[in-house]
């Protein structure tokens, strides 16, 4: 499959890395053409190895998701450090699988990171037909609960932000 | 610096070591390999989150010009640190390492026989799955 070249294929890569380049270097106007520079030539580049380029559906809610993994992460980190520092025979640690509905690599990497981000679950393999992902759960009493609030709270806005609408 | 930025910067670097602390208890003593991954890469996201605000802050204040550079560890720690994760739970499925979590079955597939040989090891002594790792 040959696609023409286009001249700027990852826009939002491109704004992102120009970001991270004035941020390691301080600002400047110098600092700002090179950046710009780099942030174009670099996806044009690379371009053949990544030809399905990432587009985000609804940014605003995108935004929004990364807020409420931050939360998350905040109040999941004192739960797990309560956990930790507990007796450890108490946990109940177990593998469970998710049923993915999500199709994507990129969006399948984003709720996998999501998973092993928020303390107390750890994704460990994505089975062979990139339909479940198997999760390592610290302390996990209730699968099909916790199977569904990830369905429900992750998986859910990452399909409306990444992929497109269901038809 | 006035002494309240002080005061906030001082409690962020402490809730941070706090975690990192947890992070490094949880990977000492939980009892076998996938209850330990979950130390430091858990409470590290924390812990280093808390170290880079009071970071932030205080070079903030010190230089009187807002400091964002350190978000770029954040990021970086929040891209690689998941896959890092991931790759090393993987390895250890599929090198079989011993460990004491149930694993249950939603749908029946090539593995489940694998999966079935990895319970058993439970009743394995605690010493073996310690050498494993």
């Amino acid at each position: 499959m040959k696609t023409r070249k286009r001249l700027i294929p990852h826009p939002v890569l491109s704004l992102l890395m120009l970001l991270a380049w004035l941020l390691l270097n301080s600002f400047s106007m110098g600092h700002l053409v090179l950046g710009s520079l780099l942030a174009l030539a670099i996806p044009y580049l690379i371009q053949d190895f990544w030809p399905n380029a990432v587009k985000v559906h609804k940014p605003l809610q995108l935004v929004w998701y990364i807020l409420k993994v931050l939360g998350d992460i905040m109040i999941a980190n004192f739960i797990v450090a309560k956990q930790i520092l507990g007796p450890s025979s108490r946990l109940n640690a177990v593998f469970f699988e998710i049923p993915l509905e999500v199709k994507n690599d990129f969006t399948i990497s984003v709720l996998a990171g999501t998973i092993s981000l928020t303390p107390g679950t750890v994704s460990a393999d994505l089975s062979k037909d990139r339909k479940r992902l198997i999760v390592h759960g610290l302390n996990v009493t209730d699968i099909e609960g916790e199977i569904a609030k990830i369905k429900q709270r992750y998986e859910a806005p990452l399909k409306e932000i990444f992929e497109c609408c269901p038809t | 610096m006035p002494f309240w930025i002080e005061v906030i910067v001082s409690l962020f670097l402490l809730l941070g070591a706090f975690f990192a602390l947890v992070g490094s208890i949880g990977l000492a003593k939980l009892p076998d390999f996938f209850r330990r991954l979950h130390g430091p890469t858990k409470a590290t996201t924390l812990g280093v989150g808390g170290m880079i605000l009071g970071s932030m802050l205080y070079f903030t204040f010190l230089n009187n010009e807002l400091q964002f550079q350190e978000l770029l560890i954040t990021l970086f720690l929040f891209i690689t640190a998941p896959a890092s994760a991931h790759i090393v739970a993987k390895a250890a499925l599929h090198l079989k390492i011993q460990h004491k979590a149930k694993h249950t079955e939603t749908q029946d597939d090539a593995n489940a026989g694998k999966k079935k040989a990895k319970a058993k090891a439970i009743e394995k002594p605690e010493s073996n799955a310690e050498s494993a790792e």
